[in-house]
């Protein structure tokens, strides 16, 4: 019994050592050039009674100070202890006939979460290049359906045919090392080993940057990215 | 069992299996344009429900137009079955027996490939499927030909080799424009050129990894598409090409049978349908282009597409049975170019 506690306690604090001593990587992501309209989704009878706003294509959100959402941004190279993936997973749920998040970040082999909060049917079809792909119907409001991936494959795109315009991406990797930015362009990775890595800011219409950065234990990085409107020429 | 070769129900029927198949091709061409074929993700049950007893109040959105399909593709499936016991029953000619067989089988197979292309998550699958079923409606539009009065009662006469041969080019050059039309459009990938007549508002597009990355990035998707490739760059060039010489094609074609047969030939009249066919067909596949793939559009260009094909088969067929081939004889096509030559030079 006292051999179990001390090893335990011995757990925790090598544990919480090895948090402290993560660095973390912190940044923004901007836009640069015009972006171009969105366009209007014109909703079906069914999707306009559970959606009251009138919703549009999200290719390009932008924030403040140009700060441009919707970016998976990750550790493309340079992670030797990939760790094993978070019990809880997160969600990617059908409300109001949108996908929300648009972009959603899994690890290989996490389990997460795809709901549908609508009072109508939708099918959830995983169109997977590098994965096994899926396709399964979500029929009730509140029905919740567990999946994975095993592969890495950045991005993984999700629609619904019964709802063409539905559609989002999930980023898989095969490390816990990534993030997507928020409305103002804003990320965070946490809990880095000391390392050199290649990071990469992935926008799906607006291209790829990416950075060489190198962490010591505990450190606090910055790594800002500027992405552009692609030229029509 | 009294079998015979004059059937007049029993073709009238064919024909109409044939105008269902139709039916059923723009529906399928339906579910293609609006992107709704995974809509129902098992087969053959539909939502879990037998689908002949699936709920119409569930007929929403994507579902409407892949349930439809599938019905309407049940409806076929029990017409062929019909026409071949039918054929079995009253039709003297073994040989066309055999082909209602074969078209029961193919459309077997059409219905199994349709139900893997859901089950199985292959995009690939849906260019065999679309191709099939070309194929079939080419086969039961023959059966409905071999038995008609107009069949039976032809007789070889005039010499024909040269439109014969002209008639069947032009019909396999059809076939390989349909297959390229399905492979674009089950790629899922939308237009994959979005101009027209230029292409990316060049003669030719550029094709390589960077201008392909920068199309992806330029487009502005409403509905789910899949980022397009140079191979699909490519196949959207040969497919217009493709149209330019079918057209160029059928243009010579009709003209050598109202040169070699003459106005008043049904055979002249048929291929000037044909060429009016062949013309509507490039001014959608444009307007598919420049309605930026409208579902209405692009599936009129499949249907179209289809009647294009068919007109082609059913006119090479009625050239084989009613033009004679004689060697001895320079033939019509030669015969009219060399005429006009003949005519072009001085005294």
């Amino acid at each position: 019994m006292k051999m179990t506690v001390k090893t335990l306690t011995m757990a925790v604090v090598i544990g919480a050592l090895q948090t402290l001593s993560a660095a973390e990587i912190t940044g923004k992501v901007k836009l640069t050039g015009t972006a171009p309209a969105e366009k209007d989704i014109p909703l079906d009878a069914n999707c306009g009674k559970v959606q009251p706003k009138k919703i549009t294509t999200r290719h390009y959100v932008v924030g403040a100070d140009s700060g441009l959402a919707n970016v998976f941004v990750w550790i493309k190279e340079g992670v030797t202890k990939k760790g094993d993936a978070p019990a809880d997973g997160p969600l990617l749920d059908q409300a109001g006939c949108e996908y929300q998040p648009y972009v959603l970040g899994v690890q290989v082999g996490q389990k997460f979460k795809v709901r549908n909060s609508d009072p109508l049917m939708h099918n959830v079809n995983a169109t997977a290049v590098v994965n096994k792909g899926f396709n399964f119907a979500q029929v009730t409001k509140g029905q919740v359906n567990e999946k994975t991936f095993d592969k890495q494959e950045v991005l993984v795109r999700f629609k619904c045919d019964v709802h063409p315009w539905m559609f989002a991406y999930v980023g898989v990797v095969d490390h816990g090392f990534f993030s997507v930015t928020d409305k103002d362009g804003n990320f965070k990775i946490a809990g880095l080993p000391a390392g050199k890595y290649t990071v990469e800011a992935y926008h799906l219409k607006a291209g790829k940057s990416t950075q060489e950065i190198t962490v010591t234990d505990s450190d606090k990085k910055e790594a800002n990215f500027t992405l552009s409107v692609p030229a029509a020429q | 069992m009294t079998r015979s070769t004059d059937n007049r129900w029993l073709s009238r029927y064919a024909t109409l299996t044939a105008a269902v198949t139709l039916v059923l091709i723009c529906v399928g061409g339906v579910v293609t344009s609006r992107g709704a074929g995974m809509s129902v993700p098992d087969w053959p049950t539909t939502y879990g429900y037998n689908m002949f007893f699936f709920p119409f109040s569930k007929w929403v959105g994507g579902i409407f137009y892949e349930h439809s399909h599938r019905l309407v593709a049940s409806l076929v499936g029990l017409m062929t079955v019909a026409l071949a016991v039918w054929l079995w029953m009253k039709e003297a000619r073994a040989w066309l027996r055999w082909l209602g067989v074969a078209a029961v089988v193919l459309v077997v197979l059409q219905g199994v490939l349709g139900g893997l292309r859901v089950t199985a998550l292959k995009d690939e699958l849906g260019i065999f499927h679309a191709t099939l079923a070309q194929m079939f409606f080419v086969l039961v539009s023959a059966v409905a030909l071999f038995t008609s009065r107009w069949w039976r009662e032809a007789t070889p006469g005039r010499d024909g080799t040269g439109l014969r041969q002209v008639f069947a080019m032009a019909t396999a050059m059809i076939v390989t424009q349909l297959v390229l039309g399905a492979t674009m459009r089950h790629q899922h990938a939308g237009l994959a050129i979005p101009d027209f007549p230029a292409a990316y508002g060049k003669v030719w597009p550029a094709m390589d990894v960077e201008s392909v990355a920068r199309y992806n990035q330029l487009r502005s998707e409403v509905v789910a598409a899949n980022p397009i490739t140079a191979a699909q760059i490519g196949l959207q060039m040969a497919h217009r090409l493709g149209a330019v010489l079918i057209l160029l094609v059928v243009l010579w074609a009709a003209r050598a049978s109202w040169r070699a047969l003459g106005m008043g030939s049904p055979l002249t009249k048929l291929s000037l349908a044909w060429l009016a066919l062949i013309v509507a067909q490039a001014a959608l596949g444009a307007a598919t282009i420049w309605t930026n793939k409208s579902a209405d559009i692009a599936t009129a260009h499949v249907g179209v597409g289809a009647l294009t094909l068919v007109t082609g088969v059913l006119l090479t067929l009625a050239a084989y049975r009613c033009l004679v081939a004689a060697p001895s004889a320079v033939n019509a096509l030669a015969q009219a170019g060399r005429s006009e030559r003949e005519a072009e030079l001085p005294a």
